[in-house]
């Protein structure tokens, strides 16, 4: 490869631009160093939110002792916000599709590349908001992610600022999608068809319409909390002529939507994994590709399985539970597909797709535990215990979360141009599979048995299982803490990697690792 | 068919068992086809990968069993769910009014109580509200749980079984001492339902205050014994030097008959130090609070 990377220019980390030092990196609009700062910031989150995370678990073995019960309130409210707003929604398409999204498509860059660097400061600008309603008077927010009025209406923390920064937060997501959107239908090269587009594209087109079209209703719904907590105008508050549901309703025609802005790209690097290390084409291109614009819009209809037990009527709630089962189809002929890739295929099995697999299983488990939810009448006894916190853990941290991991060791060598010791990356893998499926699966048994989730304390019965999720915990810990020191290390001692280490067959394999500033020295024609 | 504690949690069991079942399936189906796969294709036993095609008739087939499959999943989450919701019109009515963070339970005939006492037998239909933020009443034994929502009436109904005693929780996140507010479901035969139900207070010194203490939920977060909660004590405080906060202006008052009624009817008027500001206003009458206040008295 050394005799081709001579034909190119500098790789894009040599290619500073006008400025230099940090301002080379806030000031670009090189998607690849964009998607490079996207990566660091949500990796740090990440890192908090584990911490907080790791510290409510704590407090739940010995409760009282290690947090008080306020300062417990606020730190699963923070661990919560931290990681759904400024982690796994913004995620994959951030980090690795700004990265890769125009490279898979023949292109130099995304369609609006200052847009693109606004939607970064914005992401900043918000994140730098929630982090200051942590540090001022009032105190970080108590009130959980969700925001649930009319609690978030009345309590004294500091919530109108840290809703200030998740509202800004979402134009940083709104402007995304609409770049993804818009690079995907103007900038793909001659030949690129649809049906030729990697599906890590078509899942990040599907999950750009889903920014621009769901992201809205969310910034309206922060509005009226501001306004709500500002000046008194009680949208939500009966005593005013207000409807507590309505706020349900309005959170959740986001929140819902926004379940498959994390998850949908996600799919679409297992979808890019898999047939790689099987050696094979994927099995059912199109339809993995129609799945995913199912999902994005099927998806839209789903909300009010949040609120089978709100007091919505119970016309809405089966009507909801209907199309919810509808839903999962898409996610089954996905898994199907998937699985039907590795047949006759001659599988490598190389750290990458150790991860995708175990995403294949996490995620099965995350997506059926949520058909045992949107059932209308087992719904009615898990609702609001740790069943559900057990689901979504499955479906974000071991759908979405375990993606994260996926695309890091697979595109690893392409971002930094370093080769990581694959030893390391499975033996992180083996404990934190262990650590994980310990610290979860512990909480549907709980869910089952009635322990209420957002309890700073329970009944003596609950005690067991939950040591054992919180002993999982610091195992899942270990093992994040074995990948994370394995990349790094690698970052700086790495061997040399190839511009096309694992055999892959997608664009930004044919490039040089890491790849030059303008991608392609000429736009490639596909045959 | 499942038999349970309560008429409705038997029906939930035995269509969360149906669904799980048919999810396990999914899942074993689904692991072990991908471990064959991984083993037999592994590339040291197979170093050439075979030729495949795309599989029209078999796309179909696996989305149209699934979705059959599903519509399966829903019918048995559904077919029960008119039943438990619709409660018989000869369902004992019992009022449940939630607050940060106790429970309230008022009967036909007036009486009320922190803990909810219901004979064997004889179905009963919750009606809850709330008087601030959103609560949700939860019998984990009994398999239902249904969201109060301040200005609306929600509802939900079952049947004991059996005689016992059972948890009811909050489970929906409502603040500060949300996981405290825990109260108990004693189902009875219908006799001794009915001794409870007909039976007067007694009349006992201050018996009476503490009743109306027990029924309003004051006792959430206020203690009889002399350990602080989320507000002070009774115990001592009658007549004794408290530090308040009044309009933001630190005074010491001493707590006579007049500022405990303040407190009672205008809790934010002076807050005492080291507690926060957010008891809400509770409907008494004059003579509610009278015996309240000679109950704190005897606390002395």
């Amino acid at each position: 490869m050394e005799n081709n990377a001579a034909d190119y220019e500098n790789s894009f980390y040599q290619e500073k631009g006008r400025y230099n030092g940090v301002l080379s990196w806030l000031m670009s609009t090189d998607h690849k160093r964009i998607g490079i700062q996207y990566l660091a910031a949500i990796l740090t989150f990440f890192s908090i939110g584990v911490m907080l995370g790791l510290l409510v678990r704590l407090s739940l073995i010995a409760p009282g002792k290690i947090l008080s019960q306020n300062t417990y309130n606020q730190v699963f409210s923070v661990h919560g916000i931290l990681m759904i707003f400024l982690f796994i929604i913004p995620g994959v398409p951030v980090a690795f599709g700004n990265f890769f999204l125009p490279i898979m498509i023949g292109a130099r860059d995304v369609a609006f590349p200052r847009l693109n660097r606004l939607t970064w400061w914005l992401y900043l600008a918000g994140a730098a908001l929630v982090a200051l309603s942590l540090f001022t008077s009032g105190g970080p927010p108590d009130t959980g992610w969700t925001f649930y009025a009319p609690y978030s209406i009345r309590a004294q923390a500091n919530i109108t600022l840290a809703v200030t920064g998740v509202f800004v937060l979402g134009f940083s997501s709104i402007l995304t999608g609409l770049n993804f959107v818009t690079t995907i239908h103007r900038l793909r090269a001659p030949g690129m068809t649809w049906f030729k587009l990697p599906l890590f594209v078509w899942t990040l087109y599907a999950t750009g319409w889903v920014q621009m079209l769901a992201t809205p209703v969310l910034a309206i719904t922060l509005v009226f909390i501001i306004l709500g907590r500002v000046f008194g105008v009680g949208f939500f508050d009966p005593s005013r002529g207000g409807d507590p549901i309505l706020y349900e309703h309005l959170f959740w025609t986001y929140s819902h939507p926004a379940v498959y802005i994390m998850v949908l790209p996600a799919m679409g690097i297992i979808s890019e994994v898999i047939p790689v290390f099987a050696r094979k084409k994927i099995f059912g291109y199109k339809a993995v590709a129609y799945s995913a614009l199912g999902i994005a819009s099927v998806g839209y209809f789903v909300w009010g399985h949040h609120m089978f037990t709100s007091g919505m009527s119970d016309t809405a709630r089966i009507i909801f539970s209907f199309i919810t089962f509808l839903v999962a189809v898409p996610s089954g002929i996905k898994i199907f597909n998937w699985v039907a890739t590795l047949y006759k295929g001659s599988i490598m099995p190389n750290a990458p797709l150790y991860f995708a697999l175990s995403f294949i299983f996490l995620f099965s488990i995350g997506g059926l535990t949520g058909l045992i939810i949107g059932s209308l009448a087992p719904n009615l006894h898990l609702h609001g215990t740790y069943f559900i916190v057990a689901h979504f853990h499955y479906v974000m941290f071991g759908g979405a979360g375990f993606a994260i991991l996926t695309a890091l060791h697979y595109w690893f060598p392409k971002m930094f141009g370093k080769m990581y010791p694959e030893k390391p990356a499975k033996v992180g893998w083996f404990i934190l599979f262990i650590g994980f499926n310990l610290l979860y699966f512990s909480m549907f048994i709980l869910g089952y048995r009635g322990m209420p989730r957002r309890y700073f304390d329970y009944p003596p019965e609950y005690f067991n299982l939950h040591l054992i999720s919180t002993i999982g915990s610091w195992i899942l810990a270990i093992g994040l803490l074995v990948i994370l020191v394995n990349l790094l290390r690698a970052l700086f001692r790495g061997t040399q990697a190839p511009s096309d280490p694992w055999g892959g067959k997608t664009l930004e394999w044919k490039i040089a690792s890491p790849p030059p500033a303008e991608n392609f020295h000429e736009i490639p024609e596909i045959k | 068919m499942v038999l349970g504690p309560s008429n409705i949690a038997g029906k939930i069991e035995t269509s969360f068992l149906i669904v799980v079942s048919a999810c396990v399936v999914l899942l074993v189906a689904v692991t072990v086809t991908m471990l064959v796969f991984l083993y037999r294709y592994n590339r040291k036993r197979h170093p050439v990968p075979g030729e495949t095609r795309e599989n029209i008739p078999l796309e179909i087939i696996w989305t149209v069993i699934p979705t059959i499959l599903v519509i399966f999943m829903f019918y048995f989450g559904w077919v029960d769910f008119d039943y438990i919701r619709n409660p018989p019109k000869d369902a004992m009515n019992v009022d449940v009014i939630s607050r940060q963070w106790s429970w309230t339970f008022r009967y036909k005939n007036g009486k009320q109580s922190d803990t909810l006492r219901v004979p064997v037998g004889q179905p009963v239909k919750l009606t809850l509200t709330s008087e601030d933020v959103l609560h949700c009443l939860f019998i984990p034994a009994y398999r239902v749980k249904e969201d109060c929502v301040p200005g609306l009436k929600t509802h939900l109904w079952f049947t004991a079984n059996e005689a016992g005693t059972y948890n009811i929780f909050c489970t929906e996140y409502c603040g500060l001492e949300h996981s405290h507010m825990i109260s108990k479901l004693i189902t009875m035969s219908a006799a001794e339902f009915s001794a409870w139900y007909q039976s007067k207070p007694e009349a006992k010194a201050g018996q009476k205050g503490l009743d109306l203490l027990q029924s309003k939920g004051c006792l959430g977060c206020h203690t009889t014994d002399g350990t602080p909660k989320v507000g002070p004590t009774f115990k001592g405080l009658y007549e004794r030097k408290v530090t308040v906060s009044t309009q933001g202006k630190e005074r010491t008052i001493v707590a006579d008959e007049e500022y405990l009624k303040r407190a009672v009817l205008d809790p934010g008027s002076d807050v005492v130090k080291g507690f926060p500001n957010i008891m809400p206003k509770m409907p008494v009458s004059e003579d509610e609070l009278k015996e309240i206040v000679n109950y704190i008295e005897t606390l002395k």
